[in-house]
């Protein structure tokens, strides 16, 4: 072998050496700082879902002549990792990030992460509910999101089956049939009977997310965030309600196969309905379905399930800009065409006024009037205290437990020692 | 027969002759073209002899150092992606590590908390039973279908081996997503023809023992055929002559089989015990969308692996990554020492 050949071979070697170390070396840092005061050639907004922003952005560039750039994320399951990542390594999120209820309570107990709006934007503090106004607020005070849409409760129920069985299929009938959950259940019982055993409701973890939502207490926490889980009345009440309801339920828990397949096979006859549950609704039971749901009012009145607001990561380099477009987004009358493009609804008490808004209706849904039915709906929410991880509490202590009661793994006192237990050790920060 | 530039014709060998005479006679020419030819009368010129201690050095170099940089593009992805991240999680398991908050050392706080943590070892019984349902009943079954498809009167061979690996190459969260289907309790197929034999519906995700059967059954479905495939090469490589002169001592099919086949089959499916040890320790996607995505498995944990308890505290609960990263590192060393007590059941039967 001749030397030049093995030279080659050398050279070649170190080449490839310097290549591969070069190409991780220049996944390094490729920030470029903007100078103080700058003007942003562009922001970012982190949404999930459908927030309906597409028109209202364009509207925005032309006034301003900034770029937005919508980043969308179908789920919030997927969206929630990618946050928590650009947060813990520092870089990556947008400048605007929309934060779901859930979302948003877990991350107040590290209020550093986030811009505090207050001092950049007008005081918006009287325009929203109040209730979900003081939501964005972390418990240091400062003001971490701008609220955006609410998930205010509504009843979804099936006017034949409901026909079929001997009740009212009137709107306005239907919702007089349950002025209090016992009236709910009553009407379960009679519908039970009337079409030969089947079940009215799909599960009572939904009734238990209906009840605890409207009673305008603490939860699983205190005002000083002590889990107080185990002797919140408005948790038994919840739990009491939701157990009685046994005797009704499907027993097909929200999201699984059994649930979705139920809409089409009419295993159960009524659902409870955030505003942006609809097109869930809708999209289960299939065109073949259309004009057979029809909404009414939720018993107790009032209850909310979901809702987000917006924020900006402290990590973002033009937070001012970017608190003035989270305000741009939230204002009354984005709020409204929003609502039109996609369903969110209107946390602005001006839009929750709106002649647009108020008329209205959805043609799958027997030309109900759901601007009227959930606009009334979100009037009566009352203000609640929600601790850090309630959502964790809620989804992996207090439904599980409720579930094994359902499905007969658990007795009643069992399953209620289980939620007990578990609350501690989820709802611990 | 070719004719050739003058008319005349050519044997055809000849041609061959003259097509591989030409390159080797251009190459000699090159070379003398690019090597001058030694004269004995004429010392080295210094500037040769100095060309030449270099390229001695590169050669030295060469020889030492060159092997080092033909590995190193492994050694250095490993490092980034493999050793980092290890020694990084051990690093956060001795922490009070919020995921976006604050953080603090706690040394092996989190490691004795994990001793006495009744979903820890709930977990881990948990992860066993699925691992003992689905391990056993597959390699019993690989090691049949591969001494079927070792047959040599069977025909269609490729085709048998293809199609029964054909189970491995579908996603696994696909595979989740039709048995979860299966199983369901209402609309599910098996719940229906559990029905035809007069059996009640059965709530699969409601017990321990139906989900980890259900579970387990989408693991065998989806391994049984690649284990199948590696038995099949193990058992091709034991020589013929073997089974020949059993035949000649008037052995059965079946003798050969646990006399020959089983004990030469041994470091093979040593093999296959690890990997799919490895395999089932990391049990994650498959209880996971059984149970409609939710992190606990099963709303009394009945079907909640290591792998999932370890991502709901590093991953879903925020403020417990540190502790998560000692689940993490739990994992690991339980993998550690199954695979240290298989390589010593290998090591027994080689002596």
């Amino acid at each position: 072998m001749s030397v030049t050949t093995r030279r080659t071979r050398l050279a070649a070697a170190a080449l490839a050496a310097i290549t591969a170390i070069g190409g991780l070396a220049a996944c390094g840092n490729d920030d470029d700082e903007p100078a103080a005061g700058e003007k942003p050639a562009k922001l970012v907004v982190d949404t999930f879902g459908e927030f309906g922003y597409d028109e209202i952005v364009k509207q925005y560039e032309k006034d301003t002549g900034i770029k937005v750039e919508l980043r969308k994320t179908a789920q919030l399951g997927e969206y929630r990792p990618k946050l928590v990542r650009y947060l813990a390594t520092g870089k990556g999120a947008a400048d605007v990030v929309a934060l779901e209820e859930g979302i948003l309570n877990e991350f107040k107990a590290n209020p550093r992460n986030w811009a505090d709006l207050a001092p950049l934007v007008a005081d918006h503090s009287k325009e929203y509910l109040p209730w979900k106004w003081e939501l964005g607020k972390a418990p240091d005070g400062r003001l971490i999101g701008l609220p955006t849409d609410v998930g205010s409760l509504a009843v979804c129920y099936r006017k034949d089956l409901f026909q079929a069985a001997g009740l009212p299929t009137e709107r306005d009938q239907v919702s007089a049939l349950w002025a209090d959950w016992k009236g709910f259940h009553e009407a379960g019982l009679k519908y039970k009977q009337g079409s030969g055993g089947k079940a009215f409701i799909d599960s009572i973890t939904a009734v238990s997310n209906g009840v605890l939502f409207q009673q305008g207490s603490d939860l699983f926490y205190d005002k000083e965030n002590n889990i107080i889980a185990d002797t919140s009345p408005a948790v038994k009440n919840a739990w009491e309600t939701a157990t009685s309801m046994v005797d009704i339920s499907a027993k097909a828990q929200t999201w699984s196969p059994e649930w979705s397949g139920g809409f089409k096979q009419g295993t159960f006859a009524a659902t409870f309905c955030p505003s942006w549950m609809l097109g869930i609704v809708s999209d289960n039971s299939g065109a073949a379905n259309k004009g057979k749901w029809d909404v009414a009012a939720v018993p107790g009145g009032g209850g909310n399930w979901g809702g987000s607001w917006l924020g900006v990561p402290e990590q973002s380099k033009y937070p001012k800009e970017a608190a003035k477009l989270a305000e741009y987004l939230t204002s009354a009358a984005s709020q409204v065409e929003a609502f039109k493009a996609k369903g969110p609804l209107p946390t602005n008490l001006e839009a929750l006024k709106n002649d647009a808004f108020l008329s209205y209706t959805n043609e799958y849904f027997s030309n109900a009037p759901t601007g009227k039915i959930f606009g009334e709906s979100v009037a009566k929410i009352q203000p609640i205290h929600l601790g850090p991880k309630h959502q964790a509490v809620k989804e992996n202590a207090l439904e599980p437990a409720l579930r094994a009661f359902e499905n007969g793994q658990a007795d009643k006192a069992k399953a209620w020692e289980q939620f007990t237990k578990d609350a501690k050790t989820q709802g611990a920060f | 027969m070719y004719p050739d530039a003058t008319g005349r014709s050519l044997p055809r060998s000849a041609l061959r002759e003259g097509a591989r005479a030409s390159p080797e006679k251009e190459i000699r020419m090159s070379l003398s073209a690019t090597t001058a030819p030694p004269s004995p009368a004429a010392p080295p010129s210094p500037d040769v002899s100095s060309r030449r201690s270099r390229g001695r050095l590169l050669n030295h170099l060469d020889v030492k150092y060159s092997p080092y940089l033909y590995i190193a593009p492994f050694f250095l992805i490993f490092g980034a992606f493999g050793l980092y991240p290890m020694v990084r999680t051990a690093w956060m398991s001795l922490h009070d590590w919020d995921m976006i908050g604050d953080r603090s050392f706690i040394g092996f706080d989190n490691y004795t908390r994990l001793l006495s943590d009744e979903y820890f070892w709930n977990a881990l019984v948990n992860t066993f039973g699925i691992f003992a349902l689905s391990t056993i009943p597959q390699l019993l079954l690989a090691l049949f279908l591969a001494n079927l498809l070792n047959r040599t009167f069977l025909r269609a061979k490729t085709f048998f081996r293809m199609a029964i690996f054909m189970p491995n190459v579908v996603s696994v969260a696909a595979v989740a997503i039709v048995f979860g289907m299966l199983f369901q309790r209402e609309f599910g197929l098996f719940n229906w023809l559990l029905g035809f034999v007069g059996v009640d519906p059965v709530d699969w995700d409601g017990q321990r023992w139906s989900s980890w059967l259900a579970i387990s059954s989408m693991v065998n479905w989806r391994w049984t055929g690649y284990n199948t495939l590696i038995l099949l090469a193990g058992m091709q490589a034991i020589p013929k002559d073997l089974y020949e002169a059993a035949a000649i001592d008037g052995a059965s099919q079946w003798r050969q089989f646990w006399q020959i086949t089983l004990p030469m089959l041994k470091p093979t499916f040593i093999f296959v015990v690890i990997l799919s040890t490895i395999g089932g320790m990391q049990l994650f996607t498959e209880p996971l969308l059984f149970g409609n995505g939710n992190i606990i498995g099963g709303n009394q944990r009945e079907f909640q692996t290591l792998a999932m308890y370890m991502y709901e505290m590093g991953i879903v609960n925020l403020n417990t990554a540190g502790y998560g990263a000692a689940v993490a590192w739990a994992i690991f060393m339980i993998i550690a020492v199954v695979s240290l007590f298989n390589f010593l059941l290998v090591r027994r039967s080689a002596k």
